[in-house]
């Protein structure tokens, strides 16, 4: 098997994996990053969002071999300290139940605002809406998206 | 009527105490039951054995108080909630409080399940006695250092102060405690003195789910584990026939294939091989038994309801007497789906069997059940078997069934491996075990402009309305009065979904009473108000709700809404129901946007008795309605030929943040005992959409999803 060099929260890892492997199974079987959640394996419920060089990126799509030329930042290199505006917003709303997605909502949020960090309401529900929430906690992932652009404006 | 009071205990909760060998005490509890008097706790916190007592409390000699809490939490709070019952009499500064889930005690704990929106109902007397009784506790072994009277000592933040001035933390007096015997009929706080009940408190694991921590059932590894794929028949009523696993077992990483039952296990080095590994697998399937179709159960159940096979429920007066003797008669009839529970978190389950014992790992809402049946399927001793529950991804109802369990332990068993069986998403939505497709048939008989007759017959796959629900509003509120009931069997698996049966009657019933309303020429809400007066002085038993609470939501929906009094252009519809013990008013604001109905707002008033975390409790009612408006909108699932016709989010449709409204909740305030909110709001969201949408477009619906009716309507384009 091929072996692959990744930059993965500011540090350099390597795995050994077929290149058909999706980036999400190489963070959580082989790097033991299993903050980025597994949801449905098509892109279609953005549970497995990183950011791959800055941009957000289902993961379960990424193939290992392609993400060999990214900076990929995952939630557990979000911030060192639960510190990053998203996060913060995050615990004060007191988001998730069962958390699951949260993950993902999280780095696809923090990803949006650093494209946009004056954004209003429809374009947070615009951006937000490729990640779904099984527990529905829409309403309080919408007012924490909308504290963290606050704060980072 | 049964009187609302604080569900009974039959006994005190049991306590044993010790004295730790590194400091501090440990507080042994069983909850909802009593234990045999014999055992007694562990002196080192490595020891903790929940078969002895089911819950603990630590308090160190630092004075941090560590509560290791029973229930399983899926997402519903009870990691936080049950533990601020115990803090709140033990006085504790909740700062100072650590939550850590507790594992399973097979043998004495009975309520051990998240389902049904019970563990805070069932919990309130009993957490609360726990920790008044530790405190008093404390408060006698500071009282006997100082030689004082207790009744003269006081307690704040874990400081107890005494007449003189004196003050001794929890921590100085735990060593003496722990040998001091445990008080009886301890009493407790009055809520007007509540300090963490009725508090926003955070979620316990707010830091370890927004930072990706390991903390579910997909996320637990353990050395030499096999990731576990596996390959269920295709359709109902195939039966697996034969298979070539060549190729499979020639993919990098997979270790082994192999037949069990009629499944076929991938074994691999890492998840992604696994379901590569199985993709490739050759298996024929036979047919067993019927190959089913939607087509023919929606005529099946449509007989069914036309026909004259019922079993009653339930009958006041005589409904056909009623119905021959009308001058009006409104009848109709309400089709729902099934619908698969999809978790976002697909199923999965640690489990390694050894000679010695069998380790269960991972999510779970009936740890106990599930640990039984292992036992039984692995013919091994009931205390040979463990069951450590991690967060659940949500559960919906779906965790109660432990048969992905199952696969786990029977698949360590033949391949001698710790394993863990990892779902895709595509067998999460097709390995079955689903909301049965329902159908309702509600006919009303009107004499003189009066409501004589209720009759409500229900038509469903597999199993019936559990025996509490003919018990709901309107019972008791109409003379003749009759609840029937008639199932098909089908080889397709059935099981609770988020407020079984409810989460569709409450819809059809709600729709109902605003279409009778019309007919009736009355007003849809004095109807249902002129109903509940008819309840109020009946003596019978058996009825459920409250009509004095029901009509207090409605009453405070009505004012909260600005019922009736919005600007043109909002459209409104109602919707009030009790399920779960808790009693619930919605109005959906409704708006036209090029044409096509959007829902913009939900006002919410609920009456779940005192509010043990308004945090948490309002995160469950917003997430109940909105989970009950994505559901009765988008949610579709059938079946051809036995197989499902969606197994992924591409063509299966679960709500998303840009078609949700703002929910505004609002709480009756009372000092009754608690009821549970992770159902209860669900129900009568879509009827409060349905009526809404009813008054813009002027178009009635009764099957769900609305999204493919009301394009059957033109509604939508």
């Amino acid at each position: 098997m091929p072996v692959y060099n990744l930059k993965v929260n500011g540090q350099s890892l390597s795995v050994e994996a077929d290149e058909d492997t999706p980036l999400l199974w190489v963070l959580r079987d082989h790097f033991d990053l299993v903050g980025t959640k597994f949801g449905c394996g098509i892109g279609q419920c953005g549970a497995c969002t990183v950011h791959a060089d800055g941009v957000a990126t289902r993961s379960c799509l990424l193939k290992v071999s392609v993400a060999t030329e990214m900076k990929i930042t995952t939630i557990e290199g979000l911030s060192k300290d639960i510190s990053h505006p998203v996060q913060q917003a995050w615990k004060e709303i007191d988001v998730p139940q069962c958390g699951y997605c949260q993950a993902g909502q999280i780095m696809t949020a923090a990803a949006f605002l650093e494209q946009n960090p004056n954004p209003n309401r429809e374009e947070i529900r615009d951006a937000m809406s490729g990640n779904i929430c099984r527990c529905a906690s829409y309403n309080r992932i919408e007012k924490a998206v909308e504290q963290a652009a606050s704060k980072i404006s | 009527m049964k009187s609302i009071t604080t569900p009974s205990v039959s006994r005190r909760s049991f306590i044993r105490t010790s004295a730790l060998a590194g400091g501090g005490i440990l507080i042994g509890f069983n909850l909802f039951q009593a234990c045999k008097p014999e055992v007694a706790p562990p002196v080192d916190i490595a020891d903790l054995n929940f078969n002895d007592f089911n819950a603990f409390i630590k308090i160190a000699d630092n004075g941090k108080v560590t509560i290791f809490s029973p229930n399983p939490e899926i997402g519903q709070g009870v990691k936080t909630s049950m533990p601020m019952l115990i803090a709140e009499e033990l006085d504790v500064d909740w700062g100072n409080v650590l939550v850590a889930q507790g594992a399973l005690d097979t043998k004495n704990f009975t309520r051990q399940v998240a389902g049904g929106s019970q563990s805070l109902r069932h919990g309130w007397e009993p957490l609360r006695q726990t920790g008044a009784t530790a405190r008093q506790m404390l408060i006698n072994a500071a009282a006997s250092k100082w030689g004082v009277d207790p009744t003269t000592c006081k307690t704040k933040n874990g400081v107890i102060s005494n007449g003189n001035g004196e003050t001794l933390g929890y921590g100085d007096v735990v060593k003496e405690a722990a040998s001091l015997k445990v008080p009886e009929n301890v009493k407790l706080k009055d809520p007007k003195d509540f300090t963490i009940i009725g508090k926003d408190i955070n979620n316990v694991d707010i830091d370890k789910i927004i930072s990706g921590k390991p903390l579910y059932g997909m996320d637990y590894k353990e050395d030499g584990m096999a990731y576990v794929s596996v390959l269920r028949p295709p359709a109902f009523g195939k039966k697996l026939n034969d298979f070539d696993a060549t190729e499979a077992k020639a993919v990098n990483g997979v270790i082994d294939v192999f037949k069990f039952g009629d499944k076929i296990a991938v074994l691999a080095e890492n998840t992604w091989a696994a379901m590569k590994g199985k993709k490739i697998v050759k298996a024929k399937w036979m047919n067993d038994s019927e190959l089913e179709n939607t087509k023919d159960h929606d005529k099946v159940l449509l007989d069914l309801l036309n026909g004259n096979d019922f079993n009653t429920m339930r009958a006041d007066g005589d409904v056909k007497k009623a119905f021959a003797t009308a001058d009006k008669v409104l009848e109709r009839v309400y089709e729902s789906p099934f619908l698969p529970h999809n978790c976002m978190e697909p199923m999965n389950f640690f489990a390694h069997v050894t000679a010695e014992n069998v380790k269960l790992v991972g999510p779970i809402q009936t740890p106990a059940g599930t640990a039984r049946r292992v036992a039984e399927l692995l013919d091994r001793k009931p205390e040979e078997v463990s069951v450590d529950m991690t967060r659940m991804g949500g559960g919906f109802g779906r965790r109660l069934y432990g048969d992905f369990a199952l696969e786990a332990a029977e698949i360590s068993n033949i391949s001698k491996k710790p394993v863990k069986v990892v779902y895709s998403r595509e067998d999460d939505m097709s390995a079955g075990i689903y909301r049965p497709a329902i159908k309702y048939k509600i006919s009303a008989a009107i004499k003189d402009g009066k409501l004589i007759g209720y009759h409500l017959k229900e038509a469903a796959i597999n199993s019936n309305m559990y025996g509490l629900i003919p018990n709901f509003f309107p019972a008791g509120a109409v003379e003749n009065y009759q609840v029937d009931v008639a199932k098909y069997d089908s080889n397709i698996t059935i099981g609770a979904w988020r407020a079984p049966y409810t989460n569709f009657l409450a819809f059809a019933e709600q729709s109902f009473f605003d279409e009778l309303a019309e007919v009736m020429e009355v007003d849809n809400i004095q109807l249902r108000l002129d109903l509940l007066q008819n309840v109020k002085g009946n003596n019978d038993e058996r009825i459920q709700y409250s009509p004095e609470r029901l009509e207090q939501v409605i009453k405070t929906a009505v004012e909260k809404s600005e019922w009736g009094m919005k600007p043109e252009g909002v459209y409104q519809g109602f919707s009030s129901y009790y399920c779960h013990n808790t009693h619930v008013a919605e109005v959906a604001d409704v708006v036209l946007e090029n044409d096509q109905p959007v829902v913009k707002k939900i006002t919410c008033v609920v009456d779940c008795g005192i509010v043990v975390n308004p945090l948490g409790a309002k995160n469950q009612i917003e997430g109940g309605v909105i989970d009950g408006i994505g559901h009765a909108m988008y949610g579709d699932f059938s079946f051809k030929n036995g197989e499902p016709q969606d197994t992924n989010f591409n063509t299966y449709r679960l709500i998303r943040m840009n078609e949700t409204p703002i929910v505004e909740t609002h709480f009756i305030e009372n000092q009754i005992a608690p009821t549970g909110l992770g159902e209860p709001t669900l129900p009568p969201a879509g009827a409060a959409i349905a009526n809404a949408i009813k008054a813009a477009k002027g178009v009635r619906l009764t099957k769900q999803p609305f999204v493919k009716n009301m394009k059957n309507e033109t509604l939508l384009g």
